[in-house]
């Protein structure tokens, strides 16, 4: 059961208490998380990731183990912890200022 | 009675404001999606309780929300703008091609006769149309793509197209606007487009005169006269009598023909309303005096309207969706300001009070005059 922490904002977009537990099967990378999120969710398309380039938005972040994952290939494994769920998938919001 | 409800857009959500036909007493709801910016929200003029809200986050992009219920409930539809075909390069503020990037939709304009049918306008300067509700949408490319687009460069807002006028005696008219290309006009429903700048000068753009470049802030226009149109450009109060084909200079005794609003009055399509703003950089009320400015002439001769308004240490701003009438009588004027103000006139503007006063920076302000 893999664990995924939204930030507030897409909570509140997709009417989501607390972390979403999505069951995938191996190997879990970035994309297959956020596809089956896509797909529950479909308010969620294009809030993460580019409608047209799958890109992940620039002022969103990928957060796994205490490491950023923002930078890795999309179709990378996940570290095991994430994988069997004892760890989550964070989406996070940049901290980037703003107003 | 007959009553209002005023549609608030603002930096940090949007907010619903329902009075009755008197006016003077106002229920207040939001913030709706708290924390996200709301560029604007507009009602349809067929079915009122059919709402559109644009959302916008610069971490999570775009959501479109519709609510079928006068705005207490809502749900998010479709937010897949995305350009027809490869779409080209127009220009950065530095001059050099850049492609075009869809960044936020600043204007929804319902159609006048089909809940259903919305256009959209959006930054990088495109319209798009759904016809199912805000389900999908699909780009009116024939704008962009007419010639002049590669040309086009951003205002410090951004390249956006920001008013959608539908002339209401023939639907293959509409006129659009964007900072800083200019107006446009199709006559065929969107298939083909033309520029309608003659007559704007420009002094910040290489050629005044130029067919396109001009920063257009705002276009308004009287539904009994739909070839009458009122413009608020970046400097300049002009007025176009052919449908955009000529303009001429309105600006007359206006302590400074800049700004952002105009709009016009619900039954006297000589009345015309801006806020003069000081420019090029300070954007706030010239003296730190908030003054709406009527024309009952169709411009040139103004009269100062501050009955009500702040008229010392005032420094706001007024953008340029953040206006609105209402269509009863005598006609209700409002606006809102960067300060979270929202002010209303019952009386045709002779005097004003804030219906509310400390919202986050006002965006938009959109006017529903409910049976």
């Amino acid at each position: 059961m893999i664990r995924v922490v939204l930030p507030a904002h897409l909570r509140l977009l997709a009417h989501v208490d607390g972390e979403v537990k999505l069951d995938l099967a191996p190997p879990v990378t970035q994309r297959s998380i956020l596809d089956a999120l896509e797909s529950r969710y479909p308010v969620l398309r294009g809030a993460i990731r580019d409608h047209a380039t799958q890109r992940r938005r620039p002022f969103v972040r990928f957060f796994a183990c205490a490491e950023d994952r923002s930078h890795d290939p999309p179709d990378a494994p996940l570290p095991d912890a994430v994988a069997t769920g004892a760890e989550p998938f964070l989406v996070v919001g940049a901290m980037a200022g703003g107003c | 009675m007959s009553g209002v409800r005023a549609l608030v857009g603002t930096k940090k959500g949007a907010f619903v404001l329902t009075s009755d036909g008197r006016r003077e007493r106002w229920d207040i709801s939001g913030p709706h999606f708290a924390g996200w910016e709301i560029y604007h929200v507009k009602g349809s003029p067929a079915d009122p309780n059919r709402l559109y809200a644009s959302q916008s986050s610069g971490w999570f992009g775009q959501q479109i929300q519709r609510s079928n219920d006068g705005g207490r409930t809502w749900e998010p539809v479709g937010n897949k703008f995305v350009y027809d075909g490869v779409p080209g390069t127009h220009q950065w503020y530095d001059g050099t091609p850049r492609p075009w990037e869809f960044k936020r939709v600043w204007h929804l304009e319902p159609s006048p006769k089909d809940p259903d049918a919305v256009y959209a306008g959006v930054e990088d300067a495109a319209l798009f149309r759904t016809t199912d509700g805000g389900q999908t949408w699909q780009e009116l490319a024939g704008l962009r793509e007419h010639g002049s687009g590669p040309r086009w460069q951003p205002g410090a807002g951004g390249m956006c197209l920001h008013t959608i006028l539908l002339d209401p005696r023939d639907s293959g008219r509409i006129f659009i606007a964007i900072s800083a290309a200019g107006a446009f006009r199709t006559d065929d429903a969107g298939k083909t487009w033309k520029p309608i700048n003659r007559g704007l000068v420009s002094a910040q753009i290489p050629d005044p005169t130029a067919e396109v470049g001009h920063c257009v802030h705002r276009i308004a226009m009287h539904g009994s006269r739909p070839n009458v149109l009122f413009m608020q450009k970046h400097w300049d109060v002009m007025r176009s009598d052919d449908a955009g084909e000529s303009w001429h200079e309105v600006s007359g005794n206006l302590p400074t023909d800049f700004g952002f609003v105009i709009d016009v009055h619900a039954r006297e399509p000589e009345t015309i309303y801006v806020v003069p703003i000081k420019s090029d950089s300070e954007h706030f009320p010239l003296d730190g005096k908030l003054r709406v400015y009527r024309s009952r002439t169709g411009g040139n001769e103004w009269q100062a309207l501050t009955k009500g308004l702040p008229q010392r240490d005032c420094y706001v701003n007024v953008l340029r969706d953040a206006m609105a009438v209402d269509a009863l009588d005598p006609c209700g004027v409002y606006f809102g300001t960067t300060g979270g103000q929202v002010y209303a006139s019952a009386n045709a503007g002779d005097a004003w009070a804030p219906i509310v006063r400390d919202l986050p920076g006002v965006l938009s302000v959109e006017v529903q005059t409910l049976p």
